[in-house]
């Protein structure tokens, strides 16, 4: 075992691929000389070259159409957007002509792409560069998504997006990546839908992912202290979505709270909520409860901002409420 | 083109309380005062106060990421400015929008934005407003040389000379975007050349001069008040901090900052003022001391300013729905 940061762990996953495939190559606003926005593809572009750690200029939607054409003619490319905030630059690229080449071409192309987009809030950035957008990824058949909580997911899950012949989304916390967590000598690929049960528990089931399994982890250290045993599932993939381990979770504690940082409203969490309530309504012996951000941008003032993001207290509360 | 005395005192005022509001700002920051993003203009203010100073009260801007120059400069006030870095209910925006997001629409300051290009097409549809309507004013749209490699630049442009709006587009030609310079990130040096393809005057001026800018955009916007549409203006200029703060600029070349704060736009206009007896050394002097007076008062006012209370926070996102308190 060995210690390396979320961001180590996004990066040995890229260079892993990129050692491997010469056709793995990876591009975005200050990825190169500057190693990234957030620090995470730092020494790559020594490491590699301009030709396989590109800067480009500021033009999301180039970013990511030149990765779907550079994916169909065979390539595998690693874009970055600076801010998941900013795919909506590129999103016609993502929405109309990466997830939907394929379909529309009667399975004649393979578009194998990972599409890294920094997430969340947490850090003052305010309403333009702090959103958690999963639900509008999820929502587009065609793109797979995930969204790894610590540095062996990361580099599992990145491993795995890298080969797959899919679009994968691949969200990340920018809160995470300077957390340090230990991490095997060798990585093996996650397949993408596998959840990680992150503690078990008979009393009720917390499904989250990204930087809300911290918070999760630790409502469930608190909720111990009331007698109330909680089991924590780590997502890691939010489609392929890992139904089996969430209804084999329900039917032993028949609670659940769904814990993310999202707008409440149109949530991924309420998508979860719904699969729950179609395939396991008369497992569950309580209301189906959410945790999210309230319904508002994200504003910059810290104290505001806290006040709108969810944290361990409101988990806390959400899975009082059902006993 | 004749400067009244008037004017040149105007734009000098306006550059300095720029400078030094932002040098107060970058030590505030590294006190830990305020957090978040903070993208300094330094050495550009040249560029602000030359296109504003040609603007009327009730003209619009856009603003961008690197907005406190432009809306000092449009006449923002620096207490709330502060405050609003600080994250203050007294601030611009009630502490929802930070450093970047600094708006003042009693000023027709639209909006400093965090997204990069999405001025263009904003200005452009405040120019439709203005024509539609059929007033005679105009609105400037401040931008990065790197935004120039978004579609919105061109949808803007375009649009705007095709339907002949009042817009006048300010390039504030830095040389970079965040890390990578303009070499780098496209394939032309000259970005009013751009102007060609939509068939508009396309100018480049020395960014550091500010009576060149002022001249120029005085041209640009009579011509825009008249109805003959827009024109793209290129203000070769320097950002001498970061991109933002805590950039540790790795990317510049050796020497390159040294030259152009050579080039400083304050001390250039000081020694033509002293040249050409606009103000004595004394009254600049005084005049300074009034402005730093003036900083130190915006610093009191944000620090005595309280936090937002909570229950704020779900107010302002629609102009009639309230979202339900803290119920998750
Ligand atoms: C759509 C979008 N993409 C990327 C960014 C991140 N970003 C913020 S400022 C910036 C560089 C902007 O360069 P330029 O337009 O030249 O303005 P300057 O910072 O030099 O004043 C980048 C890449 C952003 N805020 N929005
Ligand atoms: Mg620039």
């Amino acid at each position: 075992m060995r210690e390396l940061t979320y961001g180590q762990g996004i990066k040995e996953g890229m260079r892993i691929k990129m050692l491997e495939n010469p056709d793995v190559f990876i591009f975005g606003e200050d990825v190169g000389l500057f190693g990234g926005c957030f620090g995470v593809t730092a020494g790559l572009f020594e490491e590699f070259g301009e030709k396989r750690v590109r800067d480009t200029p500021i033009s999301e939607g180039a970013i990511i159409g030149a990765a779907v054409g550079a994916a169909a003619v065979g390539l595998r490319p690693i874009p970055e957007l600076m801010f998941v905030d900013f795919a909506t630059v590129g999103m016609d690229q993502l929405v109309n002509q990466a997830a939907k080449m394929r379909y529309m071409f009667g399975g004649k192309l393979k578009l194998p792409m990972v599409v890294r987009l920094p997430s969340g809030g947490g850090v003052a950035a305010a309403a333009q560069h702090s959103q958690s957008l999963e639900a509008w990824f999820t929502h587009v058949p065609g793109l797979k998504v995930v969204y790894p909580s610590n540095a062996q997911d990361a580099i599992g899950l990145m491993l795995s997006a890298i080969d797959d012949d899919n679009p994968v989304i691949y969200l990340e916390n920018k809160t995470l990546y300077a957390v340090a967590s230990q991490v095997e000598d060798e990585v093996k690929p996650i397949p993408l839908g596998k959840a990680n049960i992150k503690r078990e528990g008979s009393d009720v089931t917390i499904i989250t992912y990204g930087k809300q399994v911290y918070d999760s982890l630790k409502a469930a250290e608190m909720l111990e202290k009331d007698g109330i045993d909680v089991e924590v599932v780590d997502l890691r993939s939010l489609y392929p979505l890992d139904t089996e381990a969430i209804f084999e979770s329900v039917k032993k504690t028949h609670k659940v709270v769904i814990v993310s940082e999202e707008a409440k409203r149109g949530s991924y969490a309420g998508e979860v909520a719904a699969i729950i309530a179609d395939e396991c309504f008369y497992e569950c012996d309580a209301p189906i409860k959410r945790v999210c951000a309230l319904n508002t941008p994200i504003p910059f003032s810290g104290n505001l901002e806290a006040y709108v993001l969810p944290n361990a207290d409101d988990v806390v509360q959400a899975v009082k409420s059902l006993f | 083109m004749k400067i009244s005395n008037e004017t040149i005192i105007e734009m000098y005022e306006k550059m300095v309380k720029i400078r030094k509001f932002e040098n107060r700002a970058l030590n505030l920051f590294a006190e830990g005062q305020f957090g978040g993003f903070v993208h300094l203009y330094i050495g550009e203010e040249a560029v602000a106060t030359g296109v504003c100073e040609s603007l009327r009260e009730d003209d619009f801007i856009t603003s961008t990421h690197r907005g406190h120059g432009h809306i000092i400069a449009k006449g923002g006030d620096l207490k709330y400015m502060m405050a609003e870095l600080y994250g203050k209910d007294t601030g611009y925006c009630k502490g929802k929008g930070g450093s970047m997001h600094i708006a003042d629409a009693t000023k027709g300051i639209l909006g400093a934005n965090g997204i990069v290009g999405a001025g263009h097409n904003i200005a452009t549809g405040a120019a439709l407003g203005i024509q539609y309507k059929g007033t005679d004013q105009v609105c400037a749209c401040f931008f990065g040389d790197a935004s120039t490699n978004q579609s919105t630049f061109h949808e803007g442009l375009n649009l705007a000379s095709t339907w002949k709006l009042p817009v006048v587009f300010i390039c504030e030609n830095n040389g970079y975007g965040i890390s990578v310079s303009q070499a780098r990130h496209q394939n032309i040096t000259d970005i009013s050349q751009r102007a060609v393809s939509y068939n508009i005057p396309g100018i480049t001026v020395d960014g550091n001069d500010v009576f060149a800018v002022f001249e120029a955009v005085s041209e640009a916007v009579a011509r825009a008040r008249k109805g003959q549409g827009p024109t793209l203006i290129e203000c070769k200029t320097y950002r001498w901090r970061g991109h933002f703060e805590g950039d540790p600029t790795v990317y510049r070349p050796e020497g390159e900052l040294e030259q152009w704060k050579k080039k400083d736009p304050i001390p250039r206009l000081e020694k033509y003022m002293l040249e050409n007896q606009v103000m004595t050394q004394e009254e600049m002097d005084k005049l300074n001391e009034k402005i730093d007076a003036l900083v130190e008062e915006a610093v009191d006012f944000a620090q005595a300013s309280k936090f937002p209370d909570v229950s704020s926070a779900v107010e302002d996102v629609y102009t009639d729905i309230i979202e339900e308190g803290r119920s998750r």
